[in-house]
């Protein structure tokens, strides 16, 4: 056992560093992701607040794509992508290697995760070849952003019930409906969308896949404001959205599988997670006063920071073994899928127990308050979303009761009728 | 990064598991749980002494095979998984641990190779009375080479030939009065009495001292940095024991979900069991993953042994107390039967997890080794 890289990887960590030192802002390792940051680790988050006024938004964007670009020309933007599409053409070892050391610093790549890490390895896989001449490589390079047009008020964690209508007119479909949490619709280029083209064919039958441009007319996004204040998601609507033929990804009818190929790769995409855990409580309870003194030296607050510590540390652990696995170019095991799960409730607890601490000033969400930049008070907001967000808890311990431990799959009562003939509680 | 087993240790688990599936199955392990007469399987401890469990990490010059620790933690998670009812862990975990850290080269050599070849038990001797033993509840007393107190529980003490005691090496009972002396059971003036324990298939009992011939290990006075010591390296060990039983009540209750049927169904087709298992499954590969860095800290004598083993020891030890209960909960009122097994694990988990330090102790030397090392 031992935590060095492999000489090649060693290589590899080397021309990552030297560009990052040549290139960017380092971050201090204890200092606050910005608010609005703080869900980089799910592919979904990551956007710019709108809410505190459109320059700041414009600012950053513009930030983070002259970062993409210099990242792109460096040829580190699409590590896993092939080099014919303008990608590294590298390991997934190497993808992991890559996001470790931009951690340490302060750029933003959230714009483009969406795209690179997911849309794209889409239109690889069931693309025509005119779309992906046209399209990879301003993916890449950030100049045009791409969002993903899944999730619908009636249709969450159960994604194959979406209900935006696609219906074909000669050579062009008319999409009618709604979308929701779509990141980045608002500064988004293009999207790629599922819809139902066929209410009458089985639920998972009646799908197809396509890409819109977002300046189609009839169609509207609308930031959602969260609890936090913060407006990282979207509301798109769309009233008879007009587009060709040409822009369908795959047959018609095989919009979830199409999806799928979107989903597999959202679960690459999640990256580290966000920077409240251990190590800021433990810092925080240095600062903070209880009854009996400082919280560190209180026997209750010593007892649960150490069952967040094994946590904290076990997922990272977990994650040296996977990424054991990619450098022996196997494939990690189901151990990742924990990640999230104890991530977003770890979050909470530290968060919610972090405002206990701080007793009566716990009240005070204001950017003054001097107890480390109101970490605290956004996370207990954030992490309520995190739980729910890419996956909720109860879904992510189906999947792991269902496909890492091979127990029975729930019993459903939607995969044998049409889908206009399922209970929706609206029909 | 290369934090896995090699193949090697990968072959040796393979093999471990089989001969204990062969010669520690339940029947073995209940012969021990229900003959008070019996405090070990012997028979199983002579096998695996042949095969040189015994011997794993103990050097070659002193009778042992020469492997490293990461063997030994092989070995550890399957013994764990077996419920093997054997002194392993007071004779090689921390017994021949001490010996290996603290010995002259003279009692290294009178000592590990008996150790070495299973043919002599060794076992510690530390508390005396109920809570966490330290400076002013350690009563037991060396002067002019004579042992006097009593110790209890003493894992093991019964099965033991030689065991160490933690004594008070002058007048003081403080942080640097405490020093540590290898006694021979046999000698006069060691008076054993058995103790129940929670779990009959890893016994305990009373010492009782009076006057008895003593030689020390390690340097006066520094009894207490040793045993620091020492348990954080069998903490490691015993995290894999701890996570290979964890391992089998999860695999347990899974199999048992899948086939019981209520309610029309399979049991294990109901989201509150699904969640329960993925729960254990989650708090399983967390402690497996505490137990590895453990194992890496332990095999390369990193200054983060303390912080990595108390990691791993809490992960471990909560994983497998969560596991040993939900396994009984998920097989309802079968479960606490006697005839089931799940009682097995129930009995042994909380047994490991009180055995070198509860839970509540190792959570403390976790949080104050971070303050000392302020690393985060």
């Amino acid at each position: 056992m031992d935590f060095n890289d492999t000489p090649q990887e060693a290589e590899f960590r080397k021309k990552v560093r030297s560009f990052l030192e040549a290139n960017a802002e380092k971050r201090s390792t204890l200092a606050a992701k910005p608010k609005g940051d703080s869900g980089s680790s799910i592919s979904s988050a990551g956007a710019p607040e709108t809410v505190k006024g459109e320059d700041a938004a414009k600012v950053a964007l513009d930030n983070a794509k002259e970062w993409q670009r210099k990242k792109a020309d460096a040829g580190f933007a699409a590590i896993l992508w092939p080099k014919e599409f303008g990608g590294y053409g590298g390991t997934p070892i190497e993808q992991v290697i890559y996001a470790q050391e931009e951690h340490d610093y302060f750029v933003h790549s959230g714009y483009f995760e969406i795209g690179i890490g997911m849309l794209g390895p889409t239109m690889m896989a069931w693309g025509k070849d005119e779309d992906k001449k046209r399209f990879l490589p301003k993916m890449i390079t950030g100049e045009e952003i791409w969002c993903q047009l899944f999730s619908e008020p009636s249709a969450g964690s159960d994604l194959a019930g979406i209900r935006m209508k696609a219906e074909k007119d000669g050579d062009e479909w008319v999409l009618n409906g709604q979308k929701v949490w779509t990141s980045g619709a608002h500064f988004a280029d293009y999207g790629m969308i599922v819809a139902r083209s066929d209410p009458t064919a089985l639920k998972h039958k009646g799908l197809t896949y396509f890409y819109v441009d977002m300046k189609t007319p009839g169609i509207e996004a609308k930031p959602i404001k969260q609890i936090s204040g913060s407006a990282n998601f979207n509301e798109v609507f769309f009233n008879d959205v007009r587009i060709p033929d040409s822009q369908r990804i795959g047959a018609e009818g095989d919009g979830w599988k199409v999806s799928l190929t979107t989903l597999m790769n959202e679960r690459l995409a999640v990256g580290d997670p966000p920077g409240l855990d251990f190590d800021q409580i433990f810092e925080a309870s240095k600062e903070i006063e209880v009854e009996d003194g400082l919280a560190v030296k209180n026997s209750e607050v010593r007892q649960k920071m150490a069952d967040w510590y094994i946590q904290s540390r076990g997922l990272q652990y977990t994650k040296y073994r996977s990424m054991t696995a990619l450098s022996k170019g196997q494939t990690p095991g189901p151990e990742l899928s924990i990640s999230k799960l104890v991530t977003a409730s770890k979050m909470q607890d530290v968060s919610s127990y972090a405002l206990d601490l701080m007793d009566m000033s716990g009240m005070v969400h204001q950017d003054q308050n001097p107890i480390l930049k109101n970490l605290f008070q956004n996370g207990y907001f954030f992490s309520a979303a995190m739980r729910i967000a890419g996956g909720t808890d109860e879904v992510l311990r189906n999947i792991i009761a269902e496909r890492v431990l091979g127990l029975p799959q729930d019993e459903r009562s939607d995969k044998k009728l049409p889908f206009n003939e399922l209970p929706s509680g609206k029909n | 990064m290369n934090f896995d087993f090699s193949d090697d240790q990968k072959l040796l688990r393979d093999q471990a598991r089989k001969f204990l599936q062969d010669k520690c199955d339940r029947k073995s392990v209940r012969s021990i749980l229900e003959d008070n007469q019996k405090n070990y399987n012997a028979d199983l401890w002579s096998q695996i002494s042949e095969l040189g469990w015994t011997g794993t990490a103990i050097p070659e010059e002193y009778g042992g095979l020469g492997l490293g620790m990461l063997e030994l933690c092989v070995i550890a998670e399957e013994l764990g998984r077996a419920l093997a009812p054997t002194p392993f862990s007071s004779s090689i975990y921390i017994f021949a641990e001490f010996l290996k850290s603290y010995g002259t080269d003279e009692q290294k050599k009178k000592y590990l190779p008996h150790i070495a070849s299973g043919e002599k038990i060794g076992t510690f001797a530390l508390s005396e009375t109920n809570g966490k033993p330290k400076p002013n509840n350690i009563k037991t007393q060396h002067a002019s080479g004579k042992l006097n107190g009593s110790k209890n529980p003493v894992s093991d003490g019964e099965s033991a030939d030689y065991i160490i005691v933690a004594a008070n090496s002058d007048s003081n009972s403080n942080y640097n009065s405490l020093s540590l002396f290898i006694i021979d059971r046999n000698d006069t003036g060691v008076n054993i009495s058995s103790l129940d324990t929670i779990d009959p298939t890893r016994p305990a009992c009373t010492v009782d001292l009076k006057n008895v011939a003593s030689e020390r290990l390690g340097d006066e006075g520094s009894g207490w940095e040793m045993i620091d010591n020492i348990f954080n390296r069998a903490a490691v060990l015993f995290s894999f024991e701890q996570v290979g039983g964890a391992q089998v009540s999860l695999d347990e209750a899974k199999k048992y979900s899948l086939e019981r049927f209520a309610f029309g169904k399979q049991i294990g087709a109901f989201q509150a069991l699904k969640h329960k298992m993925a729960d254990m499954y989650v708090k399983i590969e967390l402690a497996r993953s505490n137990a590895y860095y453990g194992a890496w800290a332990l095999s390369t004598d990193s200054n983060e042994l303390p912080i990595a083993a108390a990691g791993a020891r809490v992960s471990a030890s909560e994983a497998y107390n969560y596991a040993s209960q939900e396994n009984i909960q998920i097989h309802g009122g079968v479960g606490f039967t006697w005839e089931y097994d799940c009682h097995l694990f129930y009995r042994r988990s909380k047994l490991l997890s009180l055995n070198i330090g509860s839970i509540r102790q190792w959570k403390e030397n976790l949080i104050s080794n971070l303050e000392k090392r302020n690393i985060v």
